[in-house]
């Protein structure tokens, strides 16, 4: 760092220990933990307490207002058999595939192109870095309107090339392509910045002597490339994962508007509607505050099961 | 794709013999060309909000769709103020999102400046806690945050979006991490020989030697607060006092279906003084966003 302050006795190491402080009780180090008590101070309100009080509100019935009742494990019992909550999942996965497959394979495409463009670069990552910074609302609203029924630019598109018009935002596929659509283009450079950083990582000798064997372009990729980039590619996996199984806002804004009684219904037969969107719905425009407890610790189940999915795969790939 | 790059990266590496040149050429123009398409399916979102926001919602629904800047901008801008309290929302997030980040700069770089310097009982323990709450998803905190909050009265106003978020694991972690390398030992040892105390040295050695740090929490904390969404949607109960995103999300709502020029003006406008922020801050954040990834 070139702005470092100099302080005058910055001498070299001393043979002598420097005079740190003696170790002493647990009171003399009370500078540093006020320091950092006000993570913890926020997190004891805000985070434990919260916690603790969802798990024992998911075995109560509770509209947020009158007392509470003991219900036992029957909220659970219901979640199990509960046919919205498997549909909310399965929304989701199939979102999160739809977005992240497409998303991954771009950014790796991208990222390799810009490593090797020289000029222009810093103009390209900026652009590319644009859409993940706009907001999701911002977009959202964007986006319904580019997946219009009536005038949008997608069916504006297909009727120019002789093609039957989609009702995008009506249909079980379409919803979930707009929303896998929004997500990808939002995700991309934001994605390809940290895949080029990776690869920047690598060192140009390798590739020469690659060459030098004769190893071809393809060969190159898949021998060198993909196997460094290996800790960053999951990297990214994981991050998809656990922010793609949350998915919330782009659905809730784009489908807003398609159920009279909830803006978390999810459009059409719920066929847009994700698990955090399941739990916003019950929560909060049912006011049965002790189910939404139970759909959101069902909710943290599927995400640990997929983020241990993800680390075995992680393991095995490292053995080979 | 890997064909084109290995053709134009040993091309640049200056190692090259006077072989393929053409060839080289010809790659660099596919490659200019790729990108340029990228760079536009980028951007064009952004075109077509702008150019729907000039247009009266006739204009919108007529095909073929209007790709040109219209004249009924002003008009949209109007009825938007006529709808929303576009600036009064506007106020609202600037001032969670300012706080925030102040606040956030503050208590995350002198927790981190503790875990990164110093030694005491229980650190190590207290860290790990703090990357476990990392991984405690927002919907487990949802209900019993929406509960304790409304006990303090805080529900409703910009209070019960700026104490929670004041401070959080990942700045304190990435701060550390900045810190570790960035605040040499022999430094604080001189300080302390000085007589140091502190919250001197917190404010004198460690603060101006991880400015570059700080800029990029900061501008990615402020990024954060301004687009947040899902929290304020539920906290702020008072459809008439909330902030710019779930202005938007209301006027998308209730309008959405009928006046689509006003809504894409909001839209657009609610992005100035984010891509402000994100001008002055591009290179940083692009830059550091790639390091802590491969970290």
């Amino acid at each position: 760092m070139a702005t470092a302050p100099v302080l005058e006795t910055s001498s070299p190491p001393v043979a002598e220990p420097p005079a740190g402080p003696p170790k002493k009780g647990i009171l003399s180090h009370w500078r540093l933990y006020a320091a950092i008590s006000p993570f913890y101070l926020l997190f004891l309100a805000f985070g434990l307490i919260p916690v603790g009080f969802s798990l024992y509100l998911s075995f109560h019935r509770w509209d947020g207002l009158g007392s509470m009742e003991f219900a036992g494990l029957s909220q659970y019992r219901y979640l199990i058999s509960d046919t919205q909550f498997w549909n909310s999942i399965g929304n989701t996965l199939v979102i999160w595939a739809l977005a992240t497959i497409p998303m991954i394979f771009l950014a790796m495409v991208t990222a390799v192109m810009l490593n090797s463009a020289v000029r222009f670069k810093n103009v390209y990552r900026f652009a590319f870095f644009l859409p993940n910074v706009t907001s999701i609302v911002a977009v959202a609203i964007i986006f319904g309107s580019v997946f219009s029924t009536n005038f949008g630019l997608m069916n504006a598109l297909l009727q120019a090339v002789g093609l039957d018009q989609v009702a995008w935002l009506n249909t079980p596929w379409g919803i979930k392509v707009a929303i896998a659509t929004l997500m990808t283009w939002q995700w991309t450079g934001y994605n390809a910045i940290i895949f080029l950083a990776g690869l920047q990582t690598i060192p140009g000798e390798l590739y020469e002597a690659a060459r030098m064997d004769g190893a071809g372009p393809v060969q190159t990729f898949f021998r060198i490339t993909l196997p460094l980039m290996r800790p960053v590619l999951l990297f990214v996996l994981v991050i998809s994962t656990v922010t793609g199984l949350q998915t919330f806002s782009e659905p809730q804004v784009l489908l807003q508007t398609t159920d009279n009684n909830s803006s978390f219904a999810g459009g059409p037969g719920h066929s847009g509607q994700t698990m955090v969107l399941y739990f916003f719905q019950q929560t909060f425009d049912n006011n049965d505050f002790g189910y939404g407890a139970a759909v959101a610790w069902g909710i943290f189940l599927v995400v640990i099961i997929f983020s241990i999915i993800n680390w075995r795969l992680v393991q095995r790939r490292g053995e080979d | 794709m890997a064909s084109i790059k290995f053709g134009t990266r040993s091309g640049t590496s200056g190692t090259r013999s006077g072989r393929g040149i053409k060839g080289d050429q010809r790659r660099g123009v596919a490659l200019h060309l790729s990108l340029i398409i990228g760079l536009l399916l980028s951007v064009f979102p952004f075109y077509w909000a702008v150019i729907m926001s000039t247009h009266s919602s006739t204009e919108i629904f007529s095909y073929p769709p209007k790709l040109l800047p219209g004249s009924h901008f002003l008009e949209n801008v109007r009825s938007l103020l006529d709808n929303i309290d576009f600036f009064g929302s506007m106020f609202n997030s600037l001032l969670v999102a300012t706080s925030v980040t102040f606040l956030v700069l503050f208590f995350d770089s002198l927790a981190a400046f503790v875990f990164a310097k110093f030694q005491f009982p229980g650190r190590r323990g207290l860290f790990a806690l703090m990357m476990a709450i990392f991984m405690v998803p927002a919907q487990l905190q949802a209900i019993p945050q929406f509960v304790i909050m409304a006990n303090l009265g805080w529900i409703g106003s910009m209070t019960s979006l700026i104490v929670p978020a004041a401070a959080n694991a990942f700045g304190i972690f990435w701060m550390r991490q900045y810190m570790k390398s960035a605040i040499h030992d022999e430094l604080m040892d001189a300080s302390r020989l000085d007589g140091a105390g502190f919250m001197r040295q917190y404010w004198h050695v460690a603060l101006p030697v991880v400015r570059p740090g700080l800029a990029f929490l900061g501008i990615f904390t402020f990024m954060g607060q301004w687009n947040d969404y899902a929290w304020p949607l539920i906290a702020l109960t008072n459809p008439d006092n909330v902030t710019l995103q779930v202005a938007l999300s209301q006027l998308n709502g209730v309008h959405g279906t009928t006046d689509y020029g006003m809504v894409m003006t909001g839209a657009v406008l609610a992005l100035i003084p984010l891509l402000i922020v994100f001008a002055i801050g591009a290179k940083q954040i692009i830059a550091d966003l790639g390091k802590g990834a491969i970290r």
